[in-house]
């Protein structure tokens, strides 16, 4: 039992340093949902199940979600927002 | 203020509150000794008191059901707070209609049909997954698990049907007037919960109903009306958050599918 737990918090800490340490927001909220996943075993394994369902629930499915939804928003405005400025130049120079 | 200032406020900072921090790890009680009594006490007395076999699931609905009435409150309004920020007047969504399309277009980013496989593995999981969410909810006080846990797995449900590309279903059910009335009614369902207990002279929240047989699905009185209440608004918290952000999206997808 002590090596299973052992085991599984030096994953923790190896997931949690690897989604530190990437860059780059949309591989960063994968890493975030695996590292979600990676802790909810931990709580099952230290006899927390219920703890562990709504690890897996919010931690690896609906905040990676929402983060993934906002990402895509911004990047959608963004995109929005330069055609914008395109078309208004275009004008102008017209 | 400059770098060097800079760094040596930084590593002041950092050696106080390394400090703090093995002072409080020396304090803590080691590895797997739980001291603290109440869970203890929780534990022996829960199946006994409350007829509830899933601990975690009393202590949330009934020991200390106003702490969760207020968790789900927060839920509520952060929910509302999205809708309200992110939602598009009708005007404005069929406005910038033809330009996204053609912007689509142009950069060569026409919407790839889901494959046949993708469509077969997620349309062929909706069933089972609306009947574990359910699982979930109304086995709250049985097993793990209860009204936020198989409110979320309720909700990924709709967006397994927007993952096989079915938009136009996936646009009926999320964007269904039953999202946003079971939203406010689940809310609002735990708070009428909450009175009978009072117009029985007792405080808000406590028990009417009758306990049952510990391990029934009919048993533990009011946990199980609340965590159904729970389910209802955390999945269509959920579903409708997840339809305003994919408003935009979907409108331009639909349009072009056309």
């Amino acid at each position: 039992m002590l090596v299973l737990q052992a085991t599984i918090l030096i994953f923790v800490a190896i997931t949690a340093t690897a989604v530190v340490f990437t860059r780059q927001p949309v591989r960063q909220v994968v890493g975030l949902s695996f590292y979600g996943i990676i802790l909810g075993l931990l709580f099952f394994i230290l006899q927390a199940p219920d703890v562990a369902l709504s690890q897996i629930t919010i931690g690896a499915v609906a905040l990676p979600l929402m983060f993934m939804l906002s990402l895509a928003k911004i990047r959608r405005d963004a995109e929005e927002r330069k055609r914008r400025e395109e078309s208004e130049h275009r004008r102008e120079a017209a | 203020m400059n770098r060097r200032v800079r760094r040596w406020f930084f590593l002041i900072c950092a050696c106080a509150i390394f400090g703090l921090f093995v002072s409080a790890v020396r304090q803590m009680p080691t590895f797997g000794h739980y001291r603290g009594p109440y869970g203890d006490i929780l534990n022996r007395e829960t199946v006994y008191e409350r007829h509830i076999t899933d601990v975690v699931t009393a202590v949330n609905f009934d020991w200390r059901g106003i702490d969760t009435l207020g968790e789900e409150s927060i839920l509520f309004l952060s929910v509302i707070g999205t809708l309200v920020l992110l939602r598009k007047p009708s005007s404005e969504v069929n406005d910038s209609h033809d330009e996204n399309d053609t912007a689509d277009k142009r950069k060569g980013r026409e919407i790839p049909l889901p494959s046949a496989a993708t469509r077969v593995a997620t349309l062929g999981l909706v069933g089972p997954l609306v009947v574990f969410g359910l699982y979930i909810v109304a086995h709250g006080h049985l097993t793990p698990g209860g009204g936020f846990q198989g409110g979320v797995i309720l909700a990924t449900a709709p967006l397994l049907v927007y993952l096989a590309g079915d938009l136009k279903s996936f646009k009926r059910i999320a964007n269904h007037e039953t999202v946003q009335i079971g939203e406010a009614l689940g809310l609002l369902g735990f708070l009428i919960l909450g009175l009978p207990g009072m117009i029985r002279g007792g405080a808000y929240l406590r028990n009417v109903l009758p306990l049952g047989t510990s391990g029934h699905v009919f048993s533990g009185g009011m946990i199980a009306p609340i965590n159904v209440c729970t389910g209802v608004a955390v999945s269509a918290g959920l579903v409708a958050v997840t339809y305003v952000f994919l408003e935009h999206t979907l409108e331009t997808r639909l349009r072009g599918r056309r």
